[in-house]
């Protein structure tokens, strides 16, 4: 057996701290930047080029000169593959990455319950790719590389942080010793152990689950189908639960859930989650890329909102990883966040916009927190009757169809429907489509051309802002002023051969839906009027 | 729809039995298993979360009048 240290960082890619001429600007001379961003990670790195799309120039801070080692997210869904292709990025993603759709839970030795969570065709991107965090990092990184607006300062750590009315001064330590600078606002991406947290002294209380789980990345090959793999009590993991994962460059994901008594330091030593990997692979033809332990916590801030101080991502919330609700939600706080701010700036809209991005975000982290906490306690269940339930669950599986149904082995992430005072309520009878609050569904359309493409395209297209998704009847309405327009059907619009557009948005000709600049209906009209579309409008924008 | 407590079996003494005999040389275990199964299976075909939220009030509001009245029973004595 060759030597194994826990931590090997295959993919490990360095950054140099690069002095900035801030640093030599102090005091009353302070620099001043409208928007700081903390912290360089997934959704640090994603808001930022959200933002600088939008013709913001953003600071981008970091404390470390490399992207995090091991793997830790994997699975990113598709609202986050959506929201990176309209960063530039989604295609690299996809190519890269795993995709899968399927997912199979076992009990024991046999199969219980089989999933797919893309069964219909005509989208896009696909429901979920699994792929190194690392990895997903640094395209991040190299697309920030080819925006200006972006200044991205790595080994620049947040030390202190003082709150004025209408700006925050933050000390930054680095190599060359501390810096003070002033920003308008401070985005907080500083991860679970938010520093920024600290300082603003917000509370980040929840929920502590007792069961540990050890996480391995190992480097094999196999001919396990790309599928996710759930089992409890599995023959190899006795009155546990395991799950089984794909990664890119022929790494998997194993996670094992441990009783709450085990020792964290003796259950990491690869000697010790070697056999019990190997008695769930059958062979011992594997090497660890990554091994980790942890509890899970389901926590988050009150407010995500401290005056011009805005947490999103991990730093606001946290959830347990088994639904894949971590990095996604925080991709989400991003494209939720990044046109409001873009326009508070800009002073189109009232800051009082921003209290949306709380009020909708806080509601989507108290979803996420609920759900993984329920399929949390199925896989450790906190008593002997929730034990017997679980039991009965599982039992009852084998033969019905409601039993496999209540089976909870994570649930997985699916963008919220937002109850939002930017929403307009519906006014007028739909048998179906994405009611205001709901992110917009993908189809298939032709372009002008006869060509190919997508809704999502066509949204990009029409300028990732608010745009008006219009189902043709000859009969056009102006859009107000900075609306993007997508038309779909009459003599100058795009095409809906395959007829999806118009089954999933419930379209009759004249339809049209208002949409949010992060790909959210604001609202929707069977036969849209201009003072109609204007209130909505004025309300999605926070001037209500 | 609300949750029905008037008597829906033509003979309610029938139901009540099928259920004590489903226990009948059973451990208390085991009686509580069968019992976890039985509930998860009526809940469902009952389909209701609102039903199923009243029953389970009134079978925790008849539990705990049940307990405090044994403990008011206990300290009469």
């Amino acid at each position: 057996m060759p030597e194994q240290t826990e931590r090997i960082a295959q993919s490990q890619i360095r950054f140099g701290y690069r002095r900035h001429a801030d640093q030599d600007r102090n005091g009353a001379d302070m620099a001043e930047h409208p928007v700081v961003v903390v912290g360089a990670g997934p959704v640090g790195l994603s808001f930022a080029i959200d933002l600088a799309q939008r013709g913001q120039p953003v600071v981008l801070l970091d404390d470390a000169d490399r992207i995090g080692e091991g793997s830790r997210a994997i699975c990113f869904s598709k609202r986050s593959l959506e929201y990176w292709d309209r960063l530039g990025i989604g295609q690299r993603m996809v190519d890269k990455g795993v995709v899968w759709s399927v997912g199979r839970i076992f009990h024991g030795a046999s199969q219980l319950y089989q999933f797919n969570l893309l069964p219909e065709q005509g989208h896009k991107m696909p429901a979920f790719i699994n792929l190194q965090q690392f990895y997903a990092e640094a395209y991040l990184v190299d697309r920030v590389r080819e925006l200006p607006a972006i200044d991205l300062r790595w080994c620049n750590k947040v030390t202190g942080l003082e709150r004025r009315n209408d700006i925050v001064v933050l000390t930054i330590d680095t190599p060359d010793g501390p810096y003070r600078m002033r920003a308008n606002y401070v985005v907080a991406c500083d991860g679970a152990r938010s520093s920024l947290r600290q300082m603003v002294g917000a509370e980040f209380s929840g929920k502590v689950f007792e069961d540990q789980f050890l996480i391995a990345d190992v480097k094999m090959t196999a001919e396990f189908p790309t599928e996710r793999w759930f089992w409890f009590d599995p023959p190899f993991h006795a009155g546990r639960s395991a799950l089984l994962h794909r990664q890119p460059d022929d790494i998997w994901r194993i996670d094992l859930q441990l009783h709450p008594d085990a020792d964290p330091a003796v259950e990491k030593r690869p000697e010790n989650v070697r056999p019990r990997i190997a008695r769930m692979l059958g062979h011992e033809n594997f090497d660890f890329e990554w091994i980790s332990l942890y509890k899970f916590q389901c926590r988050r801030m009150d407010k995500f909102i401290h005056g011009r101080v805005i947490f999103a991502g991990d730093a606001a919330h946290q959830v347990s990883p088994f639904g894949a609700r971590g990095a996604n939600s925080g991709l989400e706080d991003a494209e939720n966040l990044a046109w409001k701010l873009d326009r508070v700036l800009r002073n189109l809209s009232p800051e009082a916009l921003l209290e949306s991005y709380h009020a909708e975000r806080s509601a989507a982290a108290d979803e996420n927190i609920r759900e993984s906490t329920r399929s949390t306690d199925f896989m450790a269940p906190v008593s002997r009757q929730e034990a017997r339930l679980r039991k009965a669950v599982l039992s009852l599986a084998k033969e019905t169809e409601f039993g496999k149904r209540m089976i909870n082995g994570g649930r997985l992430s699916v963008p919220s429907i937002y109850e939002s005072p930017l929403s307009t309520a519906d006014n007028e009878a739909w048998r179906g489509g994405p009611r205001p609050g709901t992110s917009i569904p993908d189809a298939p359309i032709t372009g002008r051309a006869g060509d190919s493409m997508f809704l999502t395209d066509a949204f990009v297209k029409a300028g990732t802002r608010f745009t008006l998704l219009e189902f043709g009847n000859g009969a056009t309405i102006d859009p107000p002023d900075g609306v993007g327009v997508i038309r779909i059907g009459g003599d100058d619009g795009l095409s809906d051969s395959a007829g999806l557009a118009g089954a999933r948005y419930d379209a009759e000709p004249g339809t049209a839906y208002l949409l949010r600049p992060d790909g959210y209906v604001a609202a929707r009209f069977r036969h849209p009027t201009r003072s109609a579309l204007d209130a909505a409008l004025a309300r999605a924008c926070g001037m209500n | 729809m609300a949750l029905s407590t008037s008597s829906n079996f033509a003979r309610p003494d029938d139901a009540f039995r099928a259920i004590v005999e489903a226990h009948r040389g059973l451990s208390d275990g085991e009686s509580a298993d069968l019992d976890a199964a039985l509930v998860l299976i009526l809940a469902n075909h009952i389909g209701d979360i609102d039903v199923l939220g009243e029953a389970i009030a009134l079978a925790k509001r008849r539990m705990l009048d049940a307990i405090q009245q044994q403990q008011q029973q206990q300290q009469q004595q």
